[in-house]
């Protein structure tokens, strides 16, 4: 990876935090992901934001409608895996409209080395969309700050559900085998 | 005809109804969160309260609603009372939640090895599976395995002052009491909870 690359990969996913902190959103719940480890090292080392290691994505959607109704805002981070195991869980943030917030790092659609993740990364918007979750998506380290700060504009002052997908593309393929 | 368990006559163990009046006597501004289908009328056969919010699906979130509560409202005390069946089914918030190990956050399970709302199935605590033994294996501190009614209000007493997280299993008889429905409309929880804490 060239080194100009790197700054800019550093800059979206302080980009990114920096529109959660803008926002007040004070629990991030996260299944890890590799695309994801520096904003989840910035959320965990952040005073005001309670940083919540799920054990499976479904229970970040529940943790963030218990969090509303005790008037705090919640994200959650997850790999487009997690979609999936996301979505009887939805039914929740529909029939009681509660906002949600989940910025989702991409596998399976660029360069991917691993086909088991191709399955549900390439269903991951298709699925969010059915759930009426409303999707955006990031491809370029420039947009992200501003995509994410527009979803959680829309989640928490609309009470709508939102997903904003990072692209692997953007993310940069895992290096498997050198 | 639902098919019900044979006579439980000489059943030592709770009356489902009995147990939830002896959690909320004396509830106070507690915040109870409920999971689908029983604990849910349970809850309103005590009569409605704007701080409860009641589960009408999302098998399996009721404890990870409890957690998200408890973190946003430190200064309140939350209880979660849910089935085996729903707990069974988040087995890994109990992690999530032992983790966390909010000081103001309690779960009850009501526990009486069936799956109620779809014809009495028996459901694996009813084998071999112990509740408490996960929720001790997760890390949460004070854990109660409860089948009187002397040990249940001792439980509903540490609900106001406990500092650490509670975990009790509650067992109850496997009947069908008659069903008292509460709103179904999450919109109107919603809002009426938030309303009620002055959030919204």
């Amino acid at each position: 990876m060239a080194e100009g690359t790197a700054t800019v990969a550093t800059d979206w996913r302080e980009a990114i935090f920096a529109a959660l902190k803008a926002a007040e959103v004070r629990q991030v719940g996260y299944v890890p992901d590799a695309g994801h480890s520096r904003l989840i090292e910035l959320c965990r080392a952040d005073p005001t934001i309670r940083a919540v290691p799920l054990t499976t994505e479904e229970e970040g959607v529940a943790l963030a409608a218990g969090a509303w109704l005790g008037g705090q805002r919640a994200a959650l981070l997850m790999q487009s895996s997690g979609v999936g195991n996301c979505i009887n869980m939805l039914s929740l943030t529909k029939s009681c409209r509660f906002p949600l917030a989940m910025l989702v790092t991409m596998r399976g659609e660029w360069a991917e080395f691993n086909p088991w993740q191709v399955p549900m990364g390439s269903k991951t918007q298709a699925a969010l969309t059915l759930c009426d979750v409303l999707v955006y998506r990031v491809e370029h380290g420039d947009e992200a700050g501003e995509t994410v700060a527009a979803a959680l504009d829309m989640a928490f002052n609309g009470s709508l559900a939102t997903a904003v997908l990072l692209g692997q593309r953007l993310i940069g393929a895992k290096r498997w085998v050198k | 005809m639902s098919a019900l368990p044979p006579d439980r006559g000489n059943d030592p163990r709770l009356e489902r109804r009995a147990a939830i009046r002896a959690l909320l006597a004396d509830r106070r501004d507690l915040l109870l969160v409920t999971g689908l289908g029983s604990t849910t009328y349970d809850a309103a056969s005590v009569g409605d309260d704007p701080g409860n919010f009641y589960l009408w699906g999302a098998m399996g979130g009721a404890a990870m609603i409890g957690l998200g509560l408890a973190l946003a409202r430190p200064e309140r005390r939350v209880l979660v009372v849910t089935g085996d069946g729903e707990m069974l089914m988040g087995l890994g918030s109990l992690a999530t939640v032992g983790v966390q190990a909010p000081p103001n956050l309690a779960i009850a399970v009501f526990d009486n090895g069936h799956y109620g709302e779809t014809g009495m199935q028996p459901s694996h605590t009813a084998e071999r599976v112990s509740l408490p033994g996960v929720a001790r294996s997760c890390g949460i501190a004070a854990v109660f395995d409860i089948a009187d009614e002397a040990a249940l209000r001792d439980f509903a007493g540490r609900l106001q002052s406990a500092r650490e997280t509670l975990f009790a299993r509650v067992a109850i008889r496997a009947d069908e009491p008659p069903r008292v429905l509460p709103s179904r409309d999450g919109v109107f929880l919603k809002h009426r909870f938030r309303h009620a804490l002055a959030v919204e």
